[in-house]
């Protein structure tokens, strides 16, 4: 198994879950995350006093899938997540040695 | 007794005492999530606190009978020999009583302009026993300086119409000398300190320009012609300020802030105060685009001269009141205006200023050695709203409270003494 991570902008989380839906994934998790790439935030003025905002708001989307699905996933995800412009975010896989399904305790595959 | 001049002082007393809320929300959307309350509290305080003041022996020291130009008397002690009949002047006068309550907001108000100064590091308990002293010791005298009969500035024809000197100057420096005092935040100019909430600013300005209009036309303590000039220069005034705050603000930051819009509706509230009823709609606007600009380019000193005015009182307000104070002896059209009243005006605002700035310095000091202003550090880093309030300003997370005692779900159990623990929530939202 593994565990395919998009960390994307905010507004094409749904563009996401549709494209994650029609390729068939059962569930997925989505977090409110920060953080930032090359572009490195924006600046902001309050009565003249500039701040740097270094994290910019991001979704972290996660989902469990069986190594063969991997590669394709990640394809399919940073098609749905891509706008072409700055900050569009990244897409990763890590090995995944064991998932249970809490209701029924079904382990492995059989889990997602 | 004027029935009509009556209705409209009561109704101007209720319009200035929703300024006071409203600051607390002007200053509360300006600090950080963690002390938001605290911030709220220290406006909303006031109004407790000196409105008892003000019954005891406030009204009594500014307007009782004068002694040496400089204070009132104790003539007036718990509103003794105020009866509900007795008039101001003659049978045409307003009670007094409406006299009494109308000022009792103005008193209210200005020891919690200091507070945007002291903001998110100063002991609650500290903070309230110094707007005790404040008042009695500063706000009583001034007032009765510049508004009662037999009050040296009074006599002297310095113009304050509803109070640029007495509110603002008086309080704008106050504040810097507790500012001074209390020192700067942990992490000032290192750490960013953003509002939180803007629109809860925006609100809290529209509260307090919707009050001004009973602070400044209400001053007028009739309704006729002034209280209208008075009214009508107020809106045109707040206006021009707001355009020039953001014209310089354009120019020099390159964008057109919303807290640079609602700052600038309060330095041109602060501008026309003295100045109202002596200048047409046009020097009003006049004095409303001066201060827009002008106090836009004061909040940037605290950053230059290194003093922490958390909020710009002193940018906003002691300058803001300055420039009212004496652009009016230029721009007033009754026949008063030239260097000879611009030098009056001058050494109202400055005697103001001295005063003010010394007593108010040694007060936070008296109040520093006897309590300690300063909040703890781990207490100011942490926020002060839990620390003195037990409360936190938003709930952002189901996770990280729980009753105090289980299964009770907030009822309050007189065996519970541990105050619930938030501790999840303040970090989550600094981090």
């Amino acid at each position: 198994m593994k565990l395919i991570t998009a960390v994307i902008k905010p507004h094409r989380l749904d563009e996401v879950k549709d494209a994650l839906q029609a390729f068939g994934v059962q569930g997925l998790t989505v977090t409110e995350a920060s953080g930032y790439g090359r572009q490195r935030g924006h600046t902001e003025v309050y009565r003249g006093a500039e701040y740097t905002v270094d994290l910019v708001p991001k979704v972290r989307v996660e989902v469990l899938v069986e190594d063969e699905d991997a590669e394709q996933l990640i394809d399919v995800v940073a098609k749905a997540a891509r706008t072409g412009k700055i900050g569009d975010g990244k897409v990763w896989s890590v090995p995944v040695e064991t998932a249970v399904r809490v209701r029924t305790g079904e382990r492995g595959p059989d889990a997602l | 007794m004027n029935g009509a001049d009556t209705a409209f002082v009561l109704i101007s007393a209720a319009l200035v005492m929703l300024m006071t809320p409203g600051l607390a929300l002007f200053y509360g959307g300006m600090v950080r999530v963690k002390s938001a309350l605290n911030m709220l509290m220290m406006s909303f305080i006031s109004l407790g606190i000196v409105s008892v003041l003000w019954v005891l022996y406030g009204y009594s020291l500014a307007f009782g009978t004068d002694t040496g130009g400089l204070i009132g008397s104790f003539e007036h002690v718990g509103l003794s020999g105020i009866g509900v009949e007795t008039l101001t002047g003659g049978d045409e006068g307003i009670p007094v009583l409406a006299f009494v309550v109308f000022q009792l907001m103005f008193a209210a108000l200005t020891p919690a302009l200091m507070s945007g100064a002291l903001a998110d590091r100063v002991k609650f308990g500290a903070w309230a026993l110094f707007i005790t002293l404040w008042a009695t010791v500063v706000y009583f005298p001034v007032a009765h300086w510049v508004w009662a009969e037999g009050g040296w500035l009074f006599e002297l024809e310095v113009i304050d119409f509803a109070g640029g000197t007495a509110v603002h100057i008086n309080a704008g420096v106050g504040a810097l000398a507790a500012a001074l005092v209390v020192g700067r935040r942990i992490g000032f100019k290192k750490e960013p300190m953003r509002p939180h909430s803007l629109p809860l600013v925006v609100l809290g300005a529209a509260l307090l320009w919707f009050g001004w209009f009973g602070f400044n036309a209400g001053s007028a303590l009739g309704a006729g012609g002034t209280a209208a000039t008075m009214a009508l220069n107020t809106q045109v005034a707040t206006a021009a300020a707001v355009l020039g705050w953001l014209a310089y603000e354009r120019v020099r930051h390159g964008a057109f802030t919303t807290l640079g819009a609602a700052s600038g509706a309060v330095a041109g509230l602060v501008a026309i105060t003295p100045a109202g009823a002596h200048v047409n709609a046009v020097g009003a606007i006049v004095i409303g685009l001066v201060a827009g600009a002008v106090c836009s380019w004061a909040v940037s000193l605290k950053y230059k001269l290194g003093y922490d005015d958390s909020l710009d009182v002193v940018g906003v307000h002691l300058v803001g009141g300055v420039v009212g104070t004496l652009l009016v002896g230029f721009l007033a059209i009754d026949g008063i205006g030239g260097a000879e009243q611009f030098g009056k005006q001058a050494v109202g605002a400055f005697s103001v200023m001295a005063f003010s700035f010394v007593v108010s310095w040694l007060l936070a000091k008296l109040v520093d050695a006897v309590v300690g202003f300063r909040a703890d550090e781990d207490d100011e880093t942490a926020g002060l709203d839990q620390a003195y309030h037990a409360e936190t300003a938003y709930d952002f997370s189901a996770v990280g409270g729980s009753p105090a005692s289980r299964g009770t779900a907030g009822i309050p159990d007189d065996s519970a003494t541990a105050l619930p623990s938030g501790k999840g929530l303040d970090e989550k939202v600094d981090a």
